[in-house]
């Protein structure tokens, strides 16, 4: 059976398994019982019948065949013949089986967890057999048109569509809002039959059909009928066997079989959308037919956990894709046959033993990110969000929506974790759900929504409250006919100053209200006084200026060349606020090794001048006049200049530089010229010359995964943080572009540029050719986009709650005042709040962030974000309006942050219980009373476990053997300063297929897995920070001479960065949609061509975050299964 | 053993002669025989020497001199030595060592002798071959921190400089003002320098080591092997002026004014002490033992860093004497010290160092002089580098002689030989010690002493050093009648065509007994040589005592006309001088021949009138008439002074008209004969064309005798001459009071 096949797997993953396999053997026979005796009680609550007898009972004999074949399978290692089901496939049927085991294992045995955890295959497998089984239902070609066709590929990607869409479907939404899991259809493991009964989406009509099919399959499903679970058992055996050996293997490779079709995703969201309910269920282990799904509720099947650990998850991949990928395929006509069998398996198991059956837990079945995306762009992008409700929930971050400023402020500039806030802090740490903003002051805004508008005061500035000095907005109460206010946060009264006064209508309200922004608007700036000025004076234009590393590496990289030829233009497009006018910023330039090279660029000489200073050890600033200038004085000079640096340096053999001792020159630079800036370094190597702030290559693998791992992240020495003190109190801001070939610290040298509110940029391995339209488009959008300088941003917040934490690039000198050396549009800081004191639901909490900085052309500004939400004292209040993108975006910076001080196994626990206690909370509380066997998510946070495995997943917290501490250090800071829009895709990348790309829209995206991915097809992967374009092997040839211009697969060149320019309306399209998501993103996203089965790809399989990882990442299905677990644990 | 005839009718011919043909001038011409009667004439055997005195006569030889082969003695083959032909053996005259002449020399004899043996060539000069030759290097080290228009012209000097240089020369530069930048002069396009703070010293190593001057391939990736360095291919900083002329000509024309603010009422911050440490610190990694010039202009003390004069407040003052005396010079000892080490490496190296200060305040010369005394190179004071004081000056640095030569050369070591009768005491000059022993070092140091051999940086044909010596010789061992004692000095320099020459000079004088021949000794006396060489032992005591305690020994030690216009000259007096312009008048006086010394200690006055032909006239006030012109050379100042009724006559127009030509003449002739003392005077003395009444006439009045006074005037009751408006004494009361003291003592 199975269990042939697993052997070989096994030995690659090699030692864990025969570890496993003998004692596993052991437990099995007897020892069994006892593991699953916990699960089983929520399994009988589920199923009663059934699955218990499955899982404890003598499993079915198919199922016992299984396992024990299984068994000795591992034992012996012999190459498996298929025994079940699809005779040449034979993979997958075993795999399904050794699923079986896993599902068993995974509801049992808590302990074996961890190891399992970490191996994935299982869940996948379980899906795969799903799939199959649907498949054989599978009617649904509806779900994947261009999928089902590949001709080549066809086999095994078309059926796998087809049949995933159905399955998809049935198991994942519970349409009926109606009962529990368990009304759902008796057709139950089949899920996907209930499913569609309940709520069909209009658009899956395929539903109806699709839900024959899985009925067919699970002849057995009746046994389930009961409510779930055969499943139980399943997991709970998987379980058990996971310890034991379930060769991970297996899982993997039926992955690619069991692929389930986007489409059912689609499918999927359909039923999703049920309003209220907003909770998943998911059924826990019982995964197979998981989904017996309450109402709305999501019920997933776990089921996952069972894989035995498989290290060698990389290993696996590939040899799946080659080997077992080709081969299911082939089957596939015949598949749906063969893998009936395992289903019947399935289904008999359920009833008879946890075999084979329980382990898949369907993936179509949980809930899917891209159903939830759909929905909600389904639903909310047509009508304007309006912010005047408070407590409101706006659109996601993917959707499309016009944003309507009603009195708060827009999502674009803040998002909430929750907009129903708890009343108490009780309640607030019951749920554990994390309060916090992340607010991104200076957002840009689509042209069809209005910037802020600028309000003026006159001269004694802004009027604010006399205690709490909240600045004037829309929660202030006039009384006393409009002579004075009453201050909304604090409750002080303050008199109205009379060039302010105004009268009140007779519901209270200023008549002029609504002419005045600061009245009625969430957000808004202010004209600052000279009160608001450092020194009490009227600030200077801005100064940008521009380091360049000359080092050997800089130079032979041909960065040195590129930056200077752009420099050239670049320098035309210097923020300016009258797009008419010139900008008033001025530059100036400095190249360095391991000593500084000033220029003089006075509009007066002819030639500029070059400045050395080698004493680094005390850096000062050589020139004064003419080292700033205004660009079109000295354009001449500059542009001469910009010619000349690549020549001097051409034959520098100089390979030390220094970089404490550079931004110690930017910062005397802009000390002498009394004013802000900002500092764009493009640097090399390791600053390992003599110099302050000199470092060592303290690079040091072995740390990895040790509770040591934390010092990589920690800066080398207080130099850097001691100096960033210093630019933030000058306003200057330090943007690093890294050209690194090695090692460089990533972790000390980006401390300045965080901690004054920069970027780091980092082109590992930079190649003129490749990388450079990566590093100009980054390089202009830095040099022009919007900003502010010298910042210092306050959060204010009504009495009873505070901010009490905050996250993001600047530098905090006392407890609530958030300085900023420069705030661009795309930076972020998260805010997170704590009560302090009771909350009222009668008044609700208000929040007031207000940014004080010096605009480009040199005005000081204040502009103000308020906010207000709502109080609840009912926690489910809390769950129905919360934001899962959001809490996940606190969550990442909260995770990443900890690492600076916490062991990273220690982070990534206290992430999975802190989710599981927000779940458990919610169970507890809020979930209508069902077994406890069942996994109930509320509907707002379905997609948390999900997005928090790709958390735990990321480089940064679980990194693989190939991943750099710099890159997990530049991540680190990366991610500290995104939005949640961002933060999304990076967490969970945009697959799309790119099948008919006609008409406006973008085609519907796929789900991360690498099951989805059609061997026909051609896929636009988003990570946020890359593009990848996957071709299928097997991909149509015109879809490719649209694409790349060559019919022949084996013709197009991995290496390139760009796609043709063909005159057709696919490559068009193409072409545009890339160009959309580039501009969408503050970093420009290199486009990699990944071929299929090509070197590469195992980057791009990086990027499939519902899969297993290479590094040893569960997979989603197995992921849930744990949070499950977990959850169960804190009910029990 | 040759007769040493003196042939001279008079010793006034004979000093003359001897001055001539070897630049020496002793203070006695006959010495006294012992220990016991020399130090009784209380002036000491001693002279002054002028090492390259031009000798447009004396063509060098173009081979090695030959030595005395004894370790200690290594003197040079004179025509003092006993030769005897036959055996080809000559004896040192110093040693008495008997020493083969070399192989080349196997063709003398009686009527084939070499040059070195002949009487008249007592002063030789040898080209010796010796290594590569060294060009010649100048470093010009410029202030900033000027007014546009000074800075302006100090450009244009200094453009103009460029051409002057021989082609090969190194020329290099380095600017100054809050920050230091040494400007690298090989680049094609971008003028590239490298800056150093202006306040924070850094070693030598540290300053090549950031100027890239280390080793290269320390530093190289691929590690290739240093290739061996020729340093005026691997230092950027100093470039033959044929190949960097038009770039350093533009990179001049470019220099901007020191860019940093400077708040009201403060100095612009200086950062002189670095500049120099760098410039120092440059020359000693890339040439050391290379005749370099290191030439610093500078318009204001330097107000920063190590050196610092005075600080950048305005409000405080730069030191006075009066400061001084009170301890209250907060950095004076402080910067004096810097500087003096400075001095000592440069030095130590054989680079000069050239002081030009224009500025109307003092530059801190006190503190800065001894860069150029010890290093020999020049001071020039003036009030603005748009002057044709500087300007000249600085012009004049870059003379040639008649063979289209500098005036310069570099590098010179004097090692001083004497007989076993004389030891070297020591001697004063723009010299350091070389610390060389020898038998013939004095135990009684005067100047510097203790060494026999000097080095000399930088030397010029009128560069003199005073050179003292002991006569040793005990009263109870009588020299025989006749017996000569003999002194050789030995200068090795690099001459400015950068071949290194030797120049030898031997003289010798008569031992005479000061018992039986203490007339013939007095006789010999040489009055001027002896009070320029008691002078600049005054002045080399003032600079290290207080000032009243040196004029109090001089008073004890001297009872001679001419210290009456010492004692109120600006050498020993600080008063109505400031501690600058001390300095520089020492600087000078102790580095200046004979001559010149003299003008300075005593002015030299001309008096023009229609009376007759110029005449020189007492400087004294009675020399001050109406219808006479003053013409006073005072070394530093030239100064036409119009008497009362000229100044009328010239202001009426007189010499307008054509029947008054003789009156034009008579004007024009003071200013002719100025024209011809400025022609060939350096430093550029400064030119004051004044009249009576006029405020510049104090020059003139500050210097004369103050026979009249508004004390006596009446008592004079005489119409001639000008009342003088002082407290000085007169030279007449000055005598009369020393015949006192004098009488008194001896009673």
């Amino acid at each position: 059976m199975n269990v042939n096949q697993q052997p070989p797997m096994a030995s690659p993953y090699g030692q864990p398994q025969p570890g496993y396999s003998q004692p596993s053997y052991a437990p099995l026979g007897g020892g069994y019982p006892g593991p699953y005796g916990p699960y089983s009680g929520p399994a009988t609550a589920y199923q009663p019948g059934a699955p218990q007898g499955s899982a404890r009972g003598p499993p079915p004999v198919s199922t016992n065949q299984a396992y024990s074949q299984y068994a000795q399978g591992d034992i012996q290692n012999g190459p498996p013949p298929m025994d079940h089901s699809m005779a040449q496939p034979a993979q997958r049927p075993p795999v399904c089986q050794p699923y079986s085991h896993g599902a068993m294992n995974l509801s049992g045995p808590h302990p074996s967890y961890p190891q399992q955890y970490g191996v994935q295959p299982s869940m996948q497998q379980m899906t795969n057999q799903m799939s199959g089984m649907q498949v054989g239902s599978g009617p649904l070609t509806s779900a994947g048109p261009g999928y089902a066709p590949p001709p080549s590929s066809e086999p095994p990607i078309s059926a796998a569509y087809s049949a995933a869409a159905p399955p998809s479907y049935t198991q994942a939404p519970h349409p009926v809002s109606g009962a529990p899991s368990q009304p759902p259809p008796p057709s139950e493991p089949a899920a996907p039959q209930p499913y569609y009964d309940g709520p069909p989406p209009s658009q899956q009509p395929p539903f109806p059909s699709s839900a024959p099919p899985p009925s067919q399959p699970f002849p057995s499903s009746s046994p389930y009928s009961g409510p779930p679970l055969p499943a139980n058992p399943g997991p709970l055996q998987s379980l058990d066997n996971s310890p034991s050996h379930l060769a991970p293997s297996p899982a993997q490779q039926t992955f690619p079989n069991s692929a389930p079709p986007p489409v059912s995703q689609a499918l999927y969201s359909g039923p999703l959308p049920p309003p209220d309910l907003a909770l998943s269920h998911l059924p826990c282990i019982p995964c197979p037919v998981p989904c017996r799904p309450a109402p709305r509720p999501t019920p997933l099947p776990p089921g996952p956990m069972q894989q035995p650990p498989q290290p060698g998850m990389h290993g696996g991949y590939p040899t799946q894709q080659n080997g077992a990928f080709g081969q299911p395929r082939g089957p596939q006509p015949g598949y749906a046959g063969p893998q009936y069998p395992g289903q019947q398996n399935y289904g008999a198991v359920p009833a008879p033993t946890p075999a084979p059956t329980q382990k898949r837990l369907d993936p179509d079945s949980i809930p899917s990110p891209i159903q939830v995306i759909e929905d909600d762009r389904a639903n909310k992008s047509s009508e304007p969000f309006t912010t005047g409700v408070k407590g409101q929930t706006p659109p996601l971050v993917t959707t499309n929506f016009q944003v309507k400023d009603q009195g708060n402020a827009s999502p674009r500039f803040v998002r909430c974790t929750a907009y129903n806030i708890p009343c108490t802090a009780d309640m607030a740490k019951q749920s554990q759900v994390p309060l916090a903003a992340v607010i991104k002051p200076l957002a840009m805004l689509p042209p069809d929504e209005t910037r802020p508008y600028m309000v003026d005061h006159g001269e004694a500035g802004p009027i604010r409250c006399n205690r709490c000095k909240a600045y004037m907005c829309p929660y202030m109460q006039f009384i006393e006919g409009g002579r004075r206010f009453q201050c909304g946060f604090c409750s002080c009264v303050t008199d109205v100053p009379p060039h302010y006064f105004q009268h009140l209508d007779h519901t209270g309200k200023r008549v002029d209200c609504c002419d005045r922004p600061e009245l009625s608007l969430g957000s808004y700036e202010f004209v600052a006084t000279v009160d608001y000025c450092k020194n009490n004076k009227l600030p200077q234009p801005p100064s940008f200026i521009f380091f360049i590393d000359v080092s050997y590496n800089a130079v032979k990289s041909g960065m040195v060349n590129i930056v200077c030829q752009e420099l050239k233009t670049l320098l035309d497009y210097l923020p300016r606020e009258n797009p008419e006018a010139d900008s008033v910023v001025r530059v100036g330039f400095v190249t360095y090794n391991k000593v500084l090279h000033f220029y003089n660029v006075k509009s007066s000489l002819a030639q500029p001048q070059m400045m050395v200073v080698s004493d680094v050890s005390d850096m000062f600033l050589p020139l004064l006049d003419g080292f700033l200038v205004n660009v079109n004085d000295s354009r001449m000079v500059i542009e001469s200049l910009l010619d000349q640096i690549p020549e001097m340096f051409a034959d520098t053999r100089e390979t030390e530089t220094v970089f404490g001792p550079v931004i110690q020159a930017g910062l005397e630079a802009l000390k002498a010229a009394d004013c802000a800036g900002k500092l764009f370094l493009f640097h090399s190597s390791l600053p390992i010359a003599e110099a302050p702030g000199k470092l060592k290559n303290r690079e040091d693998k072995k740390l990895v995964g040790t509770d040591k791992e934390k010092s990589l992240f920690q800066p080398q020495s207080g130099f850097y943080s001691n100096l960033s003190k210093e630019c933030v109190a000058q306003g200057c801001c330090v943007d690093l572009f890294l050209f690194p070939n090695q090692y460089v610290d990533v972790a000390t040298l980006g401390v300045v540029p965080v901690s004054t509110g920069g970027s780091v940029y980092k082109y590992t391995y930079f190649q003129a050719e490749m990388d450079r339209e990566r590093f100009l488009n980054d390089l202009r959008r830095d040099v022009q986009k919007p900003m502010g300088f010298d910042a210092v941003m306050r959060v204010r917040t009504s009495t009873g709650i505070r901010a009490t934490d905050f996250f993001g690039s600047f530098f905090m000198s006392n407890t609530t005042d958030v300085e900023l050396a420069g705030l661009d549009c795309d930076k972020t800081v998260t805010v997170e709040f704590r009560h302090d004191d009771k909350l009222s639901e009668d008044t609700g909490a208000l929040m007031q962030c207000a940014v004080l900085y010096t605009s480009c052309s040199g005005q000081r500004r204040l502009r103000v974000h308020n906010m207000a939400v709502n109080c609840c004292s009912q926690l489910a209040d809390l769950y129905r309006n919360c934001e899962t993108d959001t809490i996940i975006n606190f969550f990442s910076k909260y995770a990443y942050r900890s690492l600076l001080n916490t062991p990273t196994k220690t982070v990534r626990d206290t992430l999975v219980n802190q989710c599981a206690q927000i779940l458990a909370c919610y169970r507890k509380n809020c979930a209508s009373p069902s077994s406890a066997g069942q996994l109930i998510l509320p509907e707002c946070m379905k997609l948390l476990p999900v997005y928090l495995n790709c958390v735990l997943k990321s480089d940064v917290l679980q990194p693989g053997a190939d991943v750099s501490v710099d890159d997990r250090a530049y991540l680190r800071q990366l991610l500290s300063c995104m939005d949640v829009s961002e933060s999304h895709v990076f967490f969970y990348p945009r697959l799309l297929p790119l099948v008919k790309l006609d008409g406006g829209s973008l085609p519907m995206a796929v789900r991360n897995s690498e099951e989805r991915l059609s061997k026909g097809g051609v896929y636009l992967l988003e990570t946020g920070l890359y593009l990848f374009l996957w071709v299928g092997a097997n991909a149509q040839q015109e879809l490719l001479s649209n694409i790349f211009g060559t019919p022949t697969f084996s013709q197009i060149d991995p290496n390139m960065t760009s796609l043709p320019e063909l005159d057709n309306p696919f490559s068009q399209r193409l072409r545009e949609i890339i160009d959309s998501f580039r501009s969408q993103r503050s970093r420009y996203m290199k486009l990699m061509v990944v071929k299929q089965e090509d070197k590469a790809e195992l980057i791009f399989k990086h990027f499939l975050c519902e899969d297993k990882s290479a590094s040893g990442g569960a997979s989603y299905v197995d992921f849930l299964c744990h949070m499950h677990k977990e959850i169960r644990q804190l009910l029990s | 053993m040759r007769e040493w005839r003196v042939a001279m009718a008079t010793y006034q011919e004979f000093i003359q002669q001897n001055e001539d043909r070897d630049g020496v001038r002793f203070s006695w011409n006959l010495w006294p025989s012992s220990r016991l009667e020399a130090t009784r004439l209380v002036v000491p055997v001693s002279c002054l020497f002028t090492p390259l005195k031009e000798r447009p006569d004396l063509p060098p030889v173009q081979y090695e001199p030959v030595l005395c082969s004894r370790a200690n003695c290594k003197a040079v083959l004179n025509p003092l030595c006993q030769v005897d032909y036959r055996a080809k053996i000559w004896a040192c005259n110093f040693c008495f060592q008997r020493n083969p002449f070399p192989p080349s020399y196997a063709g003398i004899s009686d009527v084939n002798q070499p040059a070195e043996l002949m009487p008249q060539f007592s002063t030789i000069e040898y080209i010796v071959q010796r290594g590569p030759p060294n060009p010649l290097i100048f470093l010009y080290v410029v202030d900033t921190c000027l007014e546009e228009e000074d800075l302006q012209a100090l450009k244009e000097s200094l453009q103009m400089s460029l051409s002057l240089l021989p082609p090969n020369a190194l020329v290099g530069l380095i600017t100054f003002g809050r920050m230091v930048q040494v400007h690298e002069l090989s680049c094609e396009g971008i003028a590239k320098s490298y800056v150093f703070r202006g306040t924070k010293e850094l070693s030598s190593k540290q300053i090549q080591e950031m100027l890239g001057l280390t080793n290269p391939s320390a530093t190289g990736p691929q590690g290739r092997p240093a290739a061996p360095q020729d340093p005026a291919v691997t230092c950027r900083f100093l470039q033959p002026v044929h190949k960097v002329d038009m770039n350093l000509t533009d990179l001049l024309g470019e220099l901007q004014r020191d860019p940093w603010p400077v708040p009201q009422g403060k100095r612009p911050l200086r950062s002189t002490g670095i500049a120099l440490s760098i410039a120092v610190g440059l020359l000693e990694g890339t040439f050391p033992n290379t005749g370099a010039r290191v030439m610093m202009f500078m318009g204001g003390p330097p107000t920063q860093g190590p050196g610092m004069v005075v600080g950048d407040e305005l409000k405080t003052p730069i030191r006075s004497w009066h400061d001084i005396t009170k301890d209250n010079a907060r950095h004076l000892k402080k910067a004096t010290k810097y500087y003096d080490a400075l001095a000592n490496r440069a030095a130590s190296n054989g680079h000069s160092i050239d002081i030009y200060a224009c500025a109307l305040d003092q530059t801190g010369l006190l503190e800065m002089k001894c860069l150029s005394n010890l290093t020999g190179g020049h001071i020039a004071m003036g009030d603005s580098f748009n002057t044709s004081l500087f300007k000249q000056t600085f012009q004049r640095v870059f003379s040639k002689d008649h063979n289209g030569e500098f005036r310069m050369a570099f590098g010179g070591t004097l090692e001083v030989s004497t007989s076993r009768e004389l030891k070297v005491s020591g001697a004063i000059g723009p010299c350091v010690s070389l610390n060389a022993k020898g038998p013939c070092i004095s135990e009684n140091e005067v100047g510097v002493g203790g060494t026999t051999q000097w080095k000399i940086c930088s030397l010029s044909p009128s560069t003199t050093l005073a050179l003292y010596f002991e006569v040793v010789n005990q009263h109870n061992a009588p020299i025989p009648q006749g017996g000569r004692g003999a002194v050789q000095f030995v200068t090795q320099y690099q001459h400015s065509n950068t071949q290194r020459r030797i120049r030898v000079t031997t003289v010798a004088r008569n031992w005479a007994d000061a018992q039986s021949q203490i007339q013939h000794i007095e006789s010999s006396f040489d009055q001027e040589a002896s009070a320029v060489i008691m002078a600049r032992l005054g002045v080399f005591r003032a600079e290290s005592e207080e000032g009243p305690d040196v004029l109090r020994w001089l008073d004890r030690q001297l009872i001679r006309l001419f210290m009456f216009h010492l004692r109120r000259s600006p050498f020993l007096q600080v008063f109505n001088n400031s501690p600058d312009e001390c300095s520089y008048y020492r600087h000078h006086f102790v580095c200046q021949n004979l001559t010149q010394s003299l003008i300075m200690i005593q002015p030299i006055l001309y008096s023009y009138s229609f009376h007759g032909p110029p005449e020189p006239v007492l400087l004294d006030s009675g020399s001050i008439l109406p219808d006479r012109i003053l013409l006073m050379d005072t070394f530093f100042q030239l100064v036409i002074y119009h008497g009362e009724t000229i100044a009328q006559w010239r202001k009426a127009g007189y010499q307008e008209q054509p029947e008054y030509e003789n009156f034009k003449h008579l004007l024009v002739a003071p200013v002719d004969d100025a024209q011809e003392i400025l022609q060939t005077r350096f430093p550029m003395p400064r030119y004051i064309d004044t009249e009576h009444g006029g405020s510049q006439a104090r020059f003139l009045l500050s210097k004369v005798n103050p026979s009249q006074t508004h004390n006596n005037l009446y008592s004079w009751g005489q119409e001639t001459g000008a009342p003088i408006l002082t407290d000085d004494v007169s030279l007449q009361v000055f005598m009369d009071h020393l015949k006192k003291l004098a009488v008194s003592s001896a009673a």
